[in-house]
């Protein structure tokens, strides 16, 4: 080392020393703005990133209530929760939506309306929750599945409850069904009492007390990971289940009922007179509800349709049918309340009755009339002339006013949606509806049920009812009970209070004398139907034309089959006949007679209803009993 | 017994204190990597989810990086210096292997010779200095535009086999830590005005020649809130996890933005986000503080070193290692667009723990050999 180079080699280490001193300190004042960085985020920004981490892994999910059951009068279950499997995909996890539900499809046969439903609900779900595919898969389609899994991530099988109506058919047009959530439906409920569910009652008792069956949901909070995978539960807030519900129906009743219209298409319902608790209602033909719940296949749909029966048209609260000869005893008793006849006063039948100054003639069914006859008699034997003349006597306005009152006309209120009211014709009715005049004659086939009076099988169960029941009108019901869970029901469900149509106790021992001379006396219309049952039956045949009589071809052409092909046969009636438990209307859309085609049908129902009854709950047998209803019934007569 | 024990133990100490002191190593440096490493494996254990064989990998390759740092230092800068070349050569051989055989995700960065897998471009960062230092040592100071010229060829071999694997964080790194030579050796400042300036007027060429990866995490970095479940999902969860650990964090092994996975890359280079989110404020402050001594010590060793060549390649490598670790804490605050530039010493990994420490080994050595004539 030479002493040149000393210098040099000073000046060279202070050259470099300033160097050093500057890039150390540019790089102290970049640490320190990594440094401030920190100090922004973990101290000023902190709230805001501290919810954020929480966010990131926390995940609210929805627990959708079990639905509440429902049981009939005697507790069987007639609508049930039972564990399935169903598709769900993870938005999130899927690359190519389209794509996958394609190849999907091969492996889990998916309906266009499988997809287009998937594809609306997508977009009401976020991407990290989870949508419903498809529902109920079978067990094939789950191995199938379980098999091709690793191709679809995102997609995964997962277990839910579903409705399941044990009893198929048999309360598909009461209880109805419960289906997907539909986009209508979804604008109306509270999406945060729906969070979770997919079902919703569509028709019937489900969807009436939609309501109570629903429940309360709960949430959990799950702690999940970046890949949303949950991994525990922090919190958890149970959902409360529906409330479960007990019917007035009573199975066994209902099914004697299906089974006593041994296929023949028509309606039947049977109503507790006392208190307006339904017993069982009926439409033949029906369907299984259970096709409907998780969505019915287009087979099946197109199946119901195309019956010519239309087993999805629920006649016993939908089905017009004129009334015919069962309104007799309404119209008899609305003579007597009227002050207009009294029970003794007669008419003569001849066969044919004229409006005074007319030359229009309307007919008795004897083709030379029953001669003359009182209230009974007119009932017994249904004698038109009598309530043609009752009816022209009362004019329209008045005869509307009755037998409004007694609900026929205006929908009955029973718990289930869509019922209709029928129809009771008036002058006002028929301008409304068709623009035209009201004519006198229109009056006297009203004193028949002919004409445009349309009833509905449960306005005419309630209109005997509440005749049963001495004019105390008790709007018919379903709903019995409520309970929560396993806690005994609360019974009674509240009903609205029963209400008083008549005011003279003593118009209606008439009415019903003659109402069980049609089951007693041998003329009546359906005599020996009550031989053998311990209970009188008051009852009422009533034979309604379709069409009216153009030509002679009905007097001359009386064979079954025409008959059947032009009738409806009702038969109504109630027992025991002193003290009426049972109220019964039945209509036969293809009933040659109402005595012979619709009364037996009823009575297989009476004779159900015995079986049921238990000997301690049934009323005191007729005083009489030794020698027989039928006497006990004629001895009667005033 | 007794004393065969002693006298073991005796020599042990001994020997260990000779190989402490002669060559005498700093101290203040050892102890403070020696707490940085403590630091590192701490962290790397809650961040593997308590995975002792993880803890235990990396402790190892610290100890690698031990010997070979005490190896080194016992090596005389003159030596080194003389190496240099050979050195440079073999950095770069390496990186067109790898581009030949190389392995990796959707990069070549990986060579796997059998008993080790390791990254060439880990090897340059410490070769580009030593090279740039050797070439500048004998030539007048501040440096010529020939020899700015020359250092850029040298600059440019390495740069663009790293640029081409691609990694352009890397790369960078490497370029840069050629061009602190050049700075300390004196560069005057209108020079690296004019040098800037060109710079920055090429960076409309650079975008054009980057891949879509690369321009899409640029983008990423200045729109983070654009995507948040794509690409700005790291820088994201990131922030989300330094944010949520607050002054004192949420504690060892409780961070839950690691723990659940919501932080990607959190055993290497977001580990100082499971750092920031567990430790907290305090934590972060403390490992850049350690940080911030370590680098003023080296630039300390370099104004006593004892000739040129040291001078610029201890204070080189110092401004480079800060430069990791401002990069990666820019990178793991948002405040830096994501290049993958680990956290020295504390991420997982054997290449950049084993190079970093042979490069003190580089920084003892000068600091051992200061008084020595050559």
């Amino acid at each position: 080392m030479t002493r040149q180079e000393l210098p040099d080699e000073r000046v060279k280490r202070a050259h470099f020393g300033r160097r050093a001193l500057a890039g150390f300190a540019i790089m102290l004042a970049l640490l320190l703005m990594v440094a401030g960085r920190f100090v922004y985020l973990q101290v000023f920004e902190h709230a805001e990133y501290s919810t954020r981490a929480r966010d990131n892994r926390v995940r609210l999910r929805h627990l959708p209530p079990p639905r509440g059951l429902i049981y009939d009068r005697e507790g069987r279950l007639l609508a049930d929760n039972v564990p399935a499997f169903r598709l769900d995909v993870l938005p999130d996890k899927v690359e190519h939506m389209d794509r996958m539900l394609q190849r999907l499809s091969a492996i889990v046969p998916l309906t266009d309306d499988d997809i287009r439903r998937f594809k609306q609900s997508l977009k009401q779900h976020r991407s990290f929750e989870q949508v419903p595919l498809k529902f109920h898969l079978t067990e094939s389609e789950r191995d199938r599945f379980a098999i091709n899994q690793w191709q679809f991530p995102g997609v995964s099988v997962d277990p839910y409850l579903t409705r399941n109506y044990p009893y198929g058919d048999e309360f598909a047009h009461v209880i109805g069904y419960v289906g997907r959530i539909d986009e209508k439906e979804l604008k109306r409920i509270d999406p945060d009492r729906y969070a979770g569910t997919t079902h919703i009652g569509k028709t019937g008792i489900e969807k009436q007390y939609e309501k109570l069956l629903h429940g309360t949901p709960g949430y959990e909070l799950v702690e999940v990971n970046a890949n949303q995978r949950p991994l525990r539960v922090l919190q958890r807030v149970p959902a409360k289940p529906g409330k479960n519900l007990y019917l007035t129906i009573d199975e066994r009743l209902q099914r004697a009922a299906i089974d006593a219209f041994d296929g023949q298409t028509g309606a039947a319902v049977v109503i507790d007179p006392r208190n307006g608790d339904v017993l069982a209602m009926v439409t033949v033909p029906s369907f299984d509800a259970n096709l409907f719940v998780n969505g019915i296949g287009q087979a099946d749909y197109s199946a119901l349709l195309e019956n010519p029966e239309k087993p999805l048209l629920n006649r016993a609260m939908r089905g017009g049918y004129p009334p015919g000869s069962t309104v007799k005893p309404f119209l008899g008793l609305g003579g007597l309340e009227l002050g207009l006849r009294k029970a003794s006063d007669t008419v003569l039948s001849t066969g044919t009755f004229y409006i005074p100054g007319s030359s229009r003639g309307y007919r008795d069914d004897e083709r030379y009339g029953s001669g003359r006859v009182d209230l009974v008699q007119a009932i017994t034997q249904s004698v038109n002339t009598y309530f043609y003349s009752l009816a022209l006597q009362m004019g329209i306005q008045r005869l509307d006013q009755w037998m409004g009152k007694f609900g026929f006309g205006s929908p009955t209120g029973i718990d289930l949606p869509d019922e209709t009211g029928g129809v009771l014709p008036s002058p006002e009715w028929k301008r409304n509806t068709f623009n035209k005049p009201w004519y006198p004659g229109e009056t006297v086939i009203s004193g028949i049920g002919q004409g445009y009076w349309m009833v509905t099988p449960l306005q005419m169960a309630h209109a005997l009812a509440t005749l049963a029941d001495g004019g105390l009108a008790h709007t018919p019901h379903l709903l019995e009970a409520t309970s929560d869970g396993l806690k005994a029901p609360e019974r009674p469900y509240p009903q609205p209070p029963a209400v008083q149509l008549t005011h003279d106790p003593t118009d209606f021992p008439p009415v019903r004398q003659g109402m069980l001379g049609v089951v007693y006396d041998p003329k009546g219309t359906a005599h020996g139907l009550g031989d053998g049952f311990p209970y009188l039956i008051a009852g009422k045949t009533g034979t309604a034309e379709r069409y009216s009589r153009t030509s002679d071809a009905y007097d001359t052409n009386r064979n079954h089959a025409y008959l059947a092909e032009r009738h409806r046969a009702w038969f109504i009636c109630y027992a025991p006949a002193e003290h009426p438990q049972i109220a019964i209307a039945v209509v036969l859309e293809h009933g040659a007679w109402g005595g012979s085609a619709a009364a037996p049908i009823a009575r297989k129902i009476l004779d159900q209803w015995l079986a049921d009854t238990p000997p301690s709950e049934r009323p005191p047998l007729p005083v009489t009993a030794a020698t027989g209803p039928a006497a006990a019934a004629m001895r009667g007569t005033p | 017994m007794n004393a065969i024990v002693a006298s073991l133990s005796g020599r042990a100490l001994r020997m260990g204190r000779r190989i402490l002191s002669r060559p005498r190593i700093d101290l203040p440096l050892a102890v403070a990597l020696v707490i940085l490493a403590a630091i590192g494996l701490t962290v790397l254990y809650s961040a593997s989810n308590l995975d002792t064989g993880t803890v235990v990998g990396q402790a190892a390759r610290f100890l690698i990086g031990a010997a070979l740092l005490l190896a080194v230092s016992r090596i005389p800068p003159s030596l080194l210096r003389a190496w240099t070349p050979w050195f440079y050569m073999l950095g770069v051989l390496l990186l067109v292997v790898v581009q030949v055989l190389g392995e990796g995700q959707g990069a070549s960065r990986w060579l796997d010779i059998g008993v080790i897998r390791f990254q060439p471009s880990e090897i340059m960062k410490l070769a580009m200095p030593m090279m740039v230092a050797w070439y500048l040592h004998p030539r007048p100071l501040p440096p010529r535009w020939r020899d700015i010229f020359a250092v850029g060829i040298l600059l440019a071999v390495p740069v663009l086999l790293v640029v081409v694997q691609p990694d352009l964080g890397t790369a960078l790194l490497i370029a840069a830590s050629g061009v602190f030579v050049l700075f300390l050796a004196g560069l005057q400042w209108w020079k690296i005005g004019t040098m800037a300036a060109g710079l920055a007027a090429s960076a409309p060429v650079a975008w054009h020649f980057m891949h879509d990866y690369q321009r899409e995490r640029v983008l990423t970095f200045l729109h983070p809130e654009n995507d948040p479940l794509g690409s700005g999902w790291h820088i994201l969860q990131s922030m989300i996890a330094v944010g949520s650990g607050g002054l004192l964090g949420k504690g060892f092994n409780q961070g839950t933005q690691s723990k659940l996975e919501f932080l990607p890359e959190h055993t290497t280079d977001f580990i100082f986000a499971v750092l920031g989110e567990e430790f907290g404020l305090v934590g972060a402050l403390v490992l850049l503080a350690l940080y911030a001594f370590i680098v003023g010590r080296c630039m300390w060793i370099a104004a006593n070193a004892r000739d040129t060549y040291s001078r610029l390649v201890a204070g080189a490598f110092g401004l480079a290692f800060s430069v990791y670790v401002i990069v990666n804490g820019g990178m793991i605050t948002g405040l830096l667009p994501v290049v993958g530039v680990p956290l020295p010493l504390v991420s997982y990994g054997g290449t950049s723990a084993i190079t970093l420490l042979v490069g003190f080994g580089v920084v003892m050595s000068i600091h051992a050999h200061r008084k020595l004539t050559p």
